[in-house]
Order: C-alpha cells, then sequence, then structure tokens
C-alpha cells in the first residue's frame, strides 16, 4: 500500500512525531513516502520520495496552500493512506484533505486490528474499532500509541512542490506561555489536582498533600481553565512533562492528553470515585474514595510518619 | 452580524457506560445528558461577540433526538437568539462527514457571516466536524483556538493551541469558522430571568430528511471496553485505613518517605 506521512515543521524544526508514523507505515508493511512543508536545504532524513515545500513561501501554518501541496503529492504518490499525527497540525489539516478525497478520516488512532483502526471514545473510557469505506484512507495517529522507529539510513529523492494559492490565513507567528517560578520537571513528588476537586477552596488540600510530602502541587487542564491554578503548574500536553518518583493524580480522570504528560512517573497513586477512570489504566494504586475527605486525613498521618 | 454556533449532546463522561445491543455505540437509556464541553466554549464566544458588536443574531444548531431540546435550551438561555433542532434518533450511525454535510447544508445560503463549533464532542472525539462544515461552506476554518478577537471589519485574530504552551497567532477576514478549545473563555451560568425569557425564544425542528446528504464513509464495527492493563491495586474501604494502607505501599514501594 502506498502510503503518504506528513511530516511536521514547528519554530525552525521538523518534529520527531513523524518517526511515529514510520513505525505505524512499518506495521502495515506500507510503502511510505514523506510530505513536509520546510526548509528546502534541510529536510529530514528519509530513505525515499520527499515531497517537498518550501516553508519561506507557504509559511508554517497555513491550512489553504498545505492543503492544496498536499494534495498534490498525493496524486502524484497515487496514494491510498494519508498519515498524519493527532496533533494541533495534524487534526486541522486532515479533515481537509478528507473532504477534498471524499476518504474517511479515522481519527486518533491508537492500533490496528485485521485492517481495522482503533480509536478512542467517550474520554478514553471505551474503544471503537472503524473500517474505512473508502478508496483512501485519511489517519491521525495518538501521541505515543506507535512506539517511534528511526528512519533507515539510504538515499532520499526530493521531489519539489509549488502550487498558487491565494490563502485567506495569515499566520503572524507564535507566542509561548510565560513561565512560573515552579519547575515541576525537578520534583520528587507531585500532587495534582483534577475536576474532581470540585471547587477553589480545595487546591488547598492537595497543595497540604504536596507539602506533606515534600513535593509540588499540579494540576489537569480543566483546574487551570478555571484559573484554580496558575499554568505553569499544569501537567500534559499542553502544559509540563514530567516524571517523578511519585505522581499522585486526584480527582483526575485521566485524559489522553494529561496522561501524556506524566505516565512515565515512577508510581502512580490514583484518588478517585470512579473506578472506570481511564486513569486507573496507569496508576499503581487506585484509591476508591472522595479526596475531600480522604486528603486531609492522609495528609494528617503523613506529617506523623 | 449572523452568527451559527453548532452543539452537540453528550453524556456526562463520569457515567456508567453499557455497550448497546448492536455493539456499535453505547446504550443511551440511563446517561445523564449535557451540552458538550467544548461547544459550550463555542456558545459563550458567539454570545460575547454578540454583546461586542450589538447587533447580531445568534442561532444554535444541534442534531439528535427530542432530548437535545433541553441543552439547546440553556444555550438560549446564556444568550442565543433562536434554536434549530435537527431531529434525528440516531445520530451516531452517521459519521463526521455525514453530520457535516447537514450542518453545511442547513448553513448554505444563510449567510452566516461568523460560525463557531467546538473543536471536538466528548465522546466520539473525531474532531473533524466543524473544519469540514467550513471546507464544505468555502469558509476560512482555524481550529482548536483558546484566545478570539474580532476587530471591527469582519476581520479575526485569532491564537491556536499547539503542543507545549505555544500558541499559534492566525488572522483570517470572515466570514469564517471557529473550533474552540476547552480554556477559550469561562462559559456564563444561565441566569432565572434569562431562562425565563428563553422560554419563549424560537426552537425550531427540522427534520433530518431534508438536509441529510451522502452516506457514510466509515463505519464503527464495534464498540467496546479497553482491556484493564497491568496490575493496578485497587484500595477500597474506610477512610482511615485508605490510608494508613497507602502509607505502608509507599514505604514499601518507593523512597519519597524515607
Amino acid at each position: 500500500m502506498n502510503m503518504l506521512l506528513v511530516a511536521e515543521y514547528r519554530q525552525g524544526k521538523v518534529l520527531g512525531n513523524f518517526h511515529e508514523l514510520l513505525a505505524f507505515a512499518a506495521q502495515l508493511q506500507g510503502q511510505p513516502s514523506l510530505f513536509i512543508v520546510c526548509d528546502v536545504n534541510a529536510p529530514p532524513a528519509f530513505p525515499g520520495r520527499v515531497y517537498l515545500a518550501d516553508v519561506a513561501t507557504y509559511k508554517e501554518y497555513d491550512p489553504s496552500s498545505h492543503q492544496k501541496l498536499l494534495l498534490e503529492a498525493v496524486r502524484r504518490e497515487g496514494a491510498e493512506m494519508v498519515v498524519f499525527a493527532h496533533s494541533s497540525y495534524g487534526w486541522d489539516l486532515a479533515p481537509r484533505i478528507a473532504l477534498a478525497l471524499g476518504a474517511a478520516q479515522i481519527s486518533e488512532v491508537t492500533a490496528v486490528v485485521d485492517g481495522d483502526c482503533v480509536v478512542p471514545a467517550c474520554n478514553s473510557k471505551l474503544r471503537r474499532r472503524v473500517k474505512s469505506l473508502s478508496h483512501t484512507t485519511v489517519v491521525t495517529l495518538q501521541s505515543g500509541a506507535f512506539s517511534a522507529q528511526a528512519p533507515e539510513v539510504g538515499p532520499s529523492t526530493i521531489i519539489p512542490l509549488e502550487i498558487d494559492d491565494a490563502t485567506p490565513y495569515t499566520f503572524q507567528g507564535y507566542e509561548t506561555a510565560a513561565a512560573g517560578g515552579v519547575d515541576l520537571g525537578k520534583a520528587a513528588v507531585i500532587v495534582s489536582a483534577g475536576r474532581g476537586i470540585g471547587k477553589p477552596e480545595n487546591v488547598a488540600l492537595v497543595a497540604e498533600l504536596a507539602k506533606a510530602l515534600k513535593g509540588e502541587y499540579g494540576a489537569s487542564r480543566p483546574v487551570v481553565d478555571a484559573q484554580w491554578v496558575e499554568h505553569y503548574r499544569q501537567v500534559g500536553t499542553t502544559g509540563q512533562t514530567v516524571a517523578p518518583k511519585l505522581y499522585m493524580a486526584c480527582g483526575i480522570s485521566g485524559a489522553i492528553q494529561h496522561l501524556a504528560g506524566m505516565k512515565k512517573s515512577e508510581f502512580v497513586v490514583a484518588v478517585n470515585t470512579d473506578k472506570d477512570a481511564p486513569i486507573g489504566e496507569i496508576a499503581d494504586v487506585m484509591v476508591l474514595a472522595d479526596l475531600k475527605q480522604f486528603l486531609p486525613v492522609l495528609t494528617e498521618k503523613l506529617r506523623m510518619v | 452580524m449572523k452568527i451559527l454556533v453548532c452543539m452537540k449532546h453528550v453524556p456526562d463522561m463520569e457515567s456508567k457506560f453499557k455497550i448497546a445491543a448492536d455493539g456499535r455505540w453505547y446504550d443511551g437509556g440511563d446517561l445523564a445528558w449535557r451540552i458538550n464541553e467544548y461547544d459550550e466554549y463555542a456558545v459563550e464566544q458567539a454570545v460575547r461577540l454578540k454583546e461586542q458588536l450589538g447587533n447580531s443574531d445568534i442561532t444554535v444548531l444541534s442534531i439528535g433526538p427530542e432530548r437535545v431540546k433541553e441543552a439547546m435550551k440553556k444555550a438560549l438561555a446564556m444568550g442565543c437568539d433562536r434554536g434549530v433542532h435537527v431531529l434525528d434518533d440516531r445520530p451516531s450511525d452517521r459519521d463526521a462527514m455525514a453530520i457535516a454535510t447537514i450542518i453545511a447544508a442547513f448553513a448554505r445560503g444563510r449567510n452566516f457571516d461568523c460560525i463557531f463549533t467546538g473543536m471536538q464532542s466528548q465522546d466520539r472525539g473525531s474532531g473533524q466536524v466543524g473544519i469540514l462544515v467550513g471546507e464544505m461552506l468555502g469558509l476560512p476554518a482555524v481550529s482548536t483556538i483558546v484566545d478570539f478577537s474580532c476587530n471591527g471589519d469582519n476581520r479575526y485574530t485569532v491564537k491556536r493551541e499547539l503542543e507545549g504552551g505555544v500558541r499559534a497567532v492566525v488572522e483570517v477576514r470572515g466570514p469564517a469558522l471557529f473550533t474552540c478549545q476547552l480554556g477559550l473563555n469561562t462559559p456564563r451560568y444561565p441566569t432565572l430571568p434569562n431562562i425565563m425569557k428563553a422560554k419563549k425564544k424560537e426552537l425550531l425542528t427540522v427534520p433530518v430528511t431534508e438536509l441529510a446528504g451522502t452516506g457514510n464513509v466509515q463505519d464503527t464495527v464495534q464498540l467496546f471496553f479497553p482491556e484493564k492493563k497491568g496490575g493496578g491495586l485497587l484500595l477500597e474501604g474506610e477512610i482511615p485505613e485508605l490510608a494508613d494502607k497507602l502509607i505502608a505501599i509507599l514505604k514499601e514501594k518507593t523512597t519519597v518517605l524515607a
């Protein structure tokens, strides 16, 4: 099967996530080619055809020209599958390609079973097995689902792409969130608050427990969005990635974006009232309790240890 | 300005899900339903845009069975002006392409200046419908926005959320579509007077057959619970006892209490 893998380029760098796309292609025994809009003088190492468009002309974000460039590559390659990472670049561009090709797009693929894709549903509590009914299929792959595989060494065949486009999008640049006073990456213990804390006053329960464990407190996205905790304490895809000796997830259901930021922790304790919460999949210990009752008692007992 | 907001009715994700008899979706019987979380941000942004510009009209659209009207009433109480309920008893049988086709069929020719959707639904999570609608209507569509401003003159500056705390600043000229990420704003709670007012707002029902187009391009073969991996230990019982047990485990398995 001819596959076109879509690599990403941001802030002057080729992102490493296309190595996961390679692993996917290898698992399906496909013949991969690569598409990327990047610095034409520094394309990624890839043993095969690289469809290359110039980022100086087409920008790092411009769905209009990138769509047309990629469609041109799909056409020339006769690709039967177009493979993206399920990332801010991938989920933005993939539907535009799928529509133009009349193709099924299967989002956030975690596995392939007998030719069908498996994707998460209902906040990762369930899985859905999906079959494409179209000639061409577009997939986006969940970050981390396919273990990155370095490209084999070999000569690239560069195929330059150019199109005319009057894009309606003006990409103005990037903004980076202000760093705060806490580097969670250095903490040996992190106690994180999730939606289950219920109200801002309960952040104190988590902070107190963190103190009793001589660690720091963090939070999952909903708590930061509600502005109960500063953004620099957010753990997850859009916040910090941490790997402490002990991670305590309090009232955190375990959305994939959160898990991606903490799954390398050495020991994970979840405190939750829902024993089916997806955090249970990676927790070493799941304490089935209301954190509002459990945390103060645990904190008190730890102070006496 | 004419504004369209699309919203989906989804189960509370804390629910105990059961697989439906056909094995392809969840059983909707005993679930508590709410507005898809991402769509609440879309509704709120639409209302804020109207508050900024004045002289605007917000239509909220939802596809689903009779029950979705309840959620639409909340959107009306938050400040939408009228509702369009596309009556479809089994929307889960339709894929993202089919759902987007329905929305685009409604929007086409109605000259909306600005369309908001959530960036994805909490149950299906494909993250496709909003962008597909934009593409079908030939409008610029920007996904995953966490900041929105309308500069007058139909120009919009938005910030897309990327990975690792980075945002991309993008400008487009309307008409345009935006898909909303969590944290874009703080969705308001409807006030009692507004809940009362919402009861008098127009809530039109359109049979889905009037708008539906092409069939599916993909098929759900099976919905299932993931296998529980590994030997995570489940602790249940009285609170003080749980705390003692956990401390014993931490002493044994970690070095953090040393």
